[in-house]
């Protein structure tokens, strides 16, 4: 929301993608599959493209990409099956009407779309409110910095983040997942693992304490 | 800038999305009066977009994108609840999203006064979590209690100290159950604060132990 992202077209970008969904793939199981696919670069391109001039090519492009992943998604955090593709085509359409809020300076398409996938999931399946910020409040308070120049280039941003992700010990980076991504009580990681509930606790908090470490630079 | 911040797991909760609502509304209060959150949060949604970007794709129901594009040019039926109504007026001491939750003004609420605290409770039907606004008078002690659950305080306006710290506009204070505590305002002005309980308080004081069956409501 508040670092300037820049989007660079960086030849290294797919390889660091590459790499990303490896790691993340560990512990995960059967997904082998998506290891070998590389991201395109044009994601944001699309999304620009939608923004710019309502582009259904591009839209087609982002749904063919995004649209899958996000009913994976939300399949693994329990919504059924039909409840996850009537979610899925809710989070594409807000995709199409809201994509003039989305600043490639700022975040990365995968980012901002996990945000819509985030918050149309609290709304429709725990019927809660989302509070967000409003950036323009006049009483928000200001970032010191909020120059582009001064941020990390996406490229930079990505490695930074994936370092992070890859220094978080295997076992610790399950229960993180488990604990913030799948949306399970310490309790339930506990009694589906066989641990105990202090080592779920301990584990949990080890990890995030190392991510925030990784992280610090970022900050 | 606040001195006192969310834990990291609160922030990563937060991002992911696994927050309850009450502790996401102070969460996001704070995060509006704390550039430095904002930051950890951006991290993590990055994280989080990671996470959407590593999921195996699965198979969509076969009329999904018809369904979709034929919806691109329909108006939006209903307002969307989750994006920022971006009322810019108001109370600006509570900032946005809070300002949303009071419907701009404290005036609003339905407060109760006892001695030199003033209350009034936000999100009511939260089963097991307990949102109030507190008013508190220059110097007032809030009877020493300790927790069945954790206790969140985010400072609006004033401030107050305890045993752990002092506390000021954007901080935000957590106690866990084992702490017993008793904050007193600062002499300067009201104190007013975002206080999230995960379990009833529990009074320890002799007269609170009195008071608290009036207390607890």
């Amino acid at each position: 929301m508040v670092i300037g992202v820049q989007a660079v077209q960086s030849s290294s970008r797919t390889t660091l993608v590459g790499v990303a969904v490896m790691t993340l793939d560990r512990g995960m199981g059967s997904n082998a599959t998506v290891a070998s696919r590389a991201v395109p670069d044009e994601l944001s391109e699309f999304l620009i493209a939608v923004a710019e001039r309502k582009d259904r090519k591009a839209f087609i492009r982002l749904f063919e990409h995004f649209g899958p992943r996000v009913k994976s998604y939300l399949r693994r955090l329990g919504v059924n099956d039909s409840e996850a593709d009537d979610l899925m085509q809710e989070v594409m359409l807000t995709v199409w009407r809201r994509a003039e809020q989305f600043d490639y300076r700022k975040a990365r398409a995968s980012t901002w779309i996990f945000t819509i996938t985030r918050n149309k999931r609290i709304d429709a399946i725990r019927r809660e409110r989302r509070p967000e910020l409003d950036p323009n409040d006049p009483a928000l308070v200001p970032d010191r910095d909020d120059d582009p120049s001064e941020a990390l280039s996406a490229s930079e941003w990505r490695a930074a983040i994936q370092r992070a992700i890859n220094d978080v010990p295997e076992e610790q980076a399950r229960l993180l997942r488990m604990s913030f991504f799948e949306d399970k009580t310490h309790d339930a990681i506990a009694t589906e693992l066989d641990l105990p509930l202090g080592t779920v606790k301990s584990r949990i908090r080890l990890a995030v304490a190392k991510l925030r470490r990784s992280l610090e630079d970022l900050r | 800038m606040p001195h006192h911040h969310p834990s990291e797991e609160m922030l990563l909760g937060y991002a992911a999305g696994s927050m309850n609502e009450p502790v996401a509304l102070l969460v996001a209060t704070h995060l509006a009066l704390c550039p430095e959150c904002r930051r950890g949060v951006s991290a993590y949604e990055m994280i989080g977009g990671e996470e959407l970007e590593s999921q195996a794709p699965v198979t969509m129901a076969s009329d999904s994108l018809v369904r979709v594009l034929d919806l691109l040019d329909e108006p939006e039926v209903s307002a969307e609840t989750s994006w920022p109504k971006q009322i810019r007026t108001g109370d600006m001491r509570l900032p946005q999203p809070l300002r949303d939750y009071v419907a701009g003004s404290l005036d609003s609420l339905d407060w109760h006064q006892r001695g030199g605290i003033a209350e009034a409770s936000l999100l009511p039907d939260r089963n097991s979590f307990k949102t109030r606004l507190m008013r508190i008078k220059p110097k007032t002690a809030i009877p020493e209690h300790s927790h069945h659950g954790s206790e969140y305080t985010l400072v609006l306006t004033g401030g107050f100290s305890d045993h752990t710290g002092h506390f000021l506009r954007g901080d935000v204070a957590i106690a866990d159950p084992a702490v017993q505590h008793r904050p007193v305002a600062d002499a300067d002005e009201d104190c007013i604060c975002l206080a999230v309980t995960d379990a009833p308080l529990r009074f320890t004081g002799t007269i609170a132990r009195l008071l608290s069956p009036l207390l607890q409501r």
